[in-house]
């Protein structure tokens, strides 16, 4: 494994425990979620492959399913964003193309594309999570309150730690 | 045969995310079934473990609140067990049938993760097979009914908690002994609905919902709640009824696992009747 690839791999389990210690015990005005850890997939390195991002993305949502007690929920919401993430990059390359290399961050892309690129692939993950888990239309409002809610919530966040991370780059 | 490994090749990416969705709604309706022994959740030890950390900060600063619920608690036990021991030498000087008396045995345990804004809510708890807990037993507090246990490990449980869309108990208006069920509607966590009282039946607001012991899960008379509003619709059979649970979800921190004796010994009788029938 290289350099980049041990940082994931740490990068993950630090996902996977800020997820659990914290943000899931972090619900404001009982219906806004932060489900932080959709941005480890979001980040990773552009030119890796849908397969892999799903193989990973199944892992991320199984092990949070685990502590949520909720099996194949988050593995489910988290493996759609995976296979839609490289299709999406692809649909709003910037004129020239990614640098080789990059990564999918506000320092290389810009905020502007960044915003471009997270809010619907975020917007869907939880769109997925809340309906599959009310598996009903019966409280739309209710579920849409908490999915737009939690899509504010976890956008913060996800930019802040943006802004917040060393040379913006790897968080 | 070529083509289709080409087309397999080809298409790998999507047959692949195909693959891994169709598992994960295997797993969600898998697991939607009532009671399992189930590896994955947060019964798993190292899982457990985690949340039983986080939990033990978000504790360290509500102590006061929980040391003086335990000794409310304790002094409400003893004022009960005076004043049976009291009816008990007066009105029943031999001793009671002992099988019936000893039916329900409680095992304490510490809330390790609890959750009240999804629409299935899920309690760990730190007790588990070792001490004699199965799936299908009752969960209580001293403020009234929590839920039922779903899967145990060795050391750890997973209770559904009655803040739970799919979680139905048995119950009975305590005035009128009207039963009917008591659901979730997934909307507040303080607030919970009693479904199936029937139009004749005349509940007012005020009104004690206790836990009805049809089912042997629960043992008869826990306090669910209180009604909080009632609303007959026109062309309805049953009441639109709203009640406040007993026990605040968001102040869980000790629950009583319930083992029921007689429990195999009902269900087995009922069994019996329902095969005899056909």
């Amino acid at each position: 494994m290289n350099r980049t690839g041990i940082i994931q791999f740490v990068l993950f389990f630090v996902y996977v425990l800020v997820q659990v210690l914290i943000f899931r015990n972090l619900v404001l005005f009982n219906s806004a979620f932060c489900f932080l850890y959709i941005a480890f997939i979001l980040l990773l390195p552009i030119e890796l492959n849908t397969m892999a991002l799903m193989a990973i993305g199944f892992i991320l949502g199984f092990t949070i399913d685990i502590f949520y007690n909720s099996m194949g929920l988050h593995a489910m919401a988290t493996v759609l964003v995976a296979y839609t993430r490289n299709y999406w990059m692809a649909t709003i390359t910037p004129q020239g193309g990614y640098d080789s290399g990059s990564s999918a961050t506000i320092a290389s892309n810009g905020l502007q594309w960044f915003l471009v690129y997270t809010l619907p692939l975020v917007f869907l993950h939880q769109a997925v999570l809340f309906f599959v888990e009310a598996a009903s239309f019966t409280l739309f409002w209710f579920t849409m309150l908490k999915i737009v809610g939690s899509l504010l919530f976890t956008m913060t966040v996800i930019i802040l730690l943006q802004y917040l991370s060393p040379r913006g780059r790897r968080i | 045969m070529e083509r289709l490994i080409n087309f397999i090749y080809e298409y790998r990416a999507f047959l692949t995310f195909l693959l891994l969705e169709l598992s994960c709604s295997w797993l969600i309706i898998e697991n939607n079934q009532y009671q399992s022994t189930k590896y994955f959740n947060s019964s798993n030890r190292l899982a457990a473990n985690i949340l039983g950390f986080s939990q033990g900060v978000r504790e360290y600063f509500s102590l006061r609140t929980i040391n003086e619920e335990l000794s409310r608690e304790n002094a409400v036990l003893r004022t009960d067990l005076e004043r049976i021991n009291q009816l008990r030498e007066n009105y029943f000087p031999t001793d009671l049938d002992s099988s019936k008396a000893d039916q329900y045995k409680f095992v304490s345990a510490k809330v390790i993760a609890n959750s009240t804004n999804l629409y299935k809510n899920f309690i760990t708890i730190n007790k588990g097979a070792a001490d004699g807990i199965m799936p299908g037993m009752a969960a209580i507090s001293n403020d009234g009914a929590v839920g039922k246990v779903k899967s145990v490990s060795r050391n750890y449980s997973v209770l559904i908690s009655l803040l739970n869309v799919d979680e139905q108990i048995s119950c009975v208006i305590k005035r009128t002994n009207h039963f009917g069920s008591v659901r979730w509607d997934g909307l507040h966590q303080r607030y919970s609905n009693l479904l199936y009282i029937p139009r004749h039946a005349t509940p007012v607001v005020g009104d004690t919902v206790i836990t009805s012991g049809y089912n042997a899960v629960f043992p008869e008379g826990v306090m669910v709640g209180i009604i909080r509003a009632a609303d007959l619709k026109k062309e309805t059979n049953f009441w639109d009824i709203q009640i406040e649970l007993s026990q605040d979800f968001g102040k869980l921190s000790f629950v009583n696992v319930i083992k029921s004796r007689l429990k195999n010994e009902k269900d087995s009788l009922e069994q019996l009747t329902i095969v005899g029938k056909k």
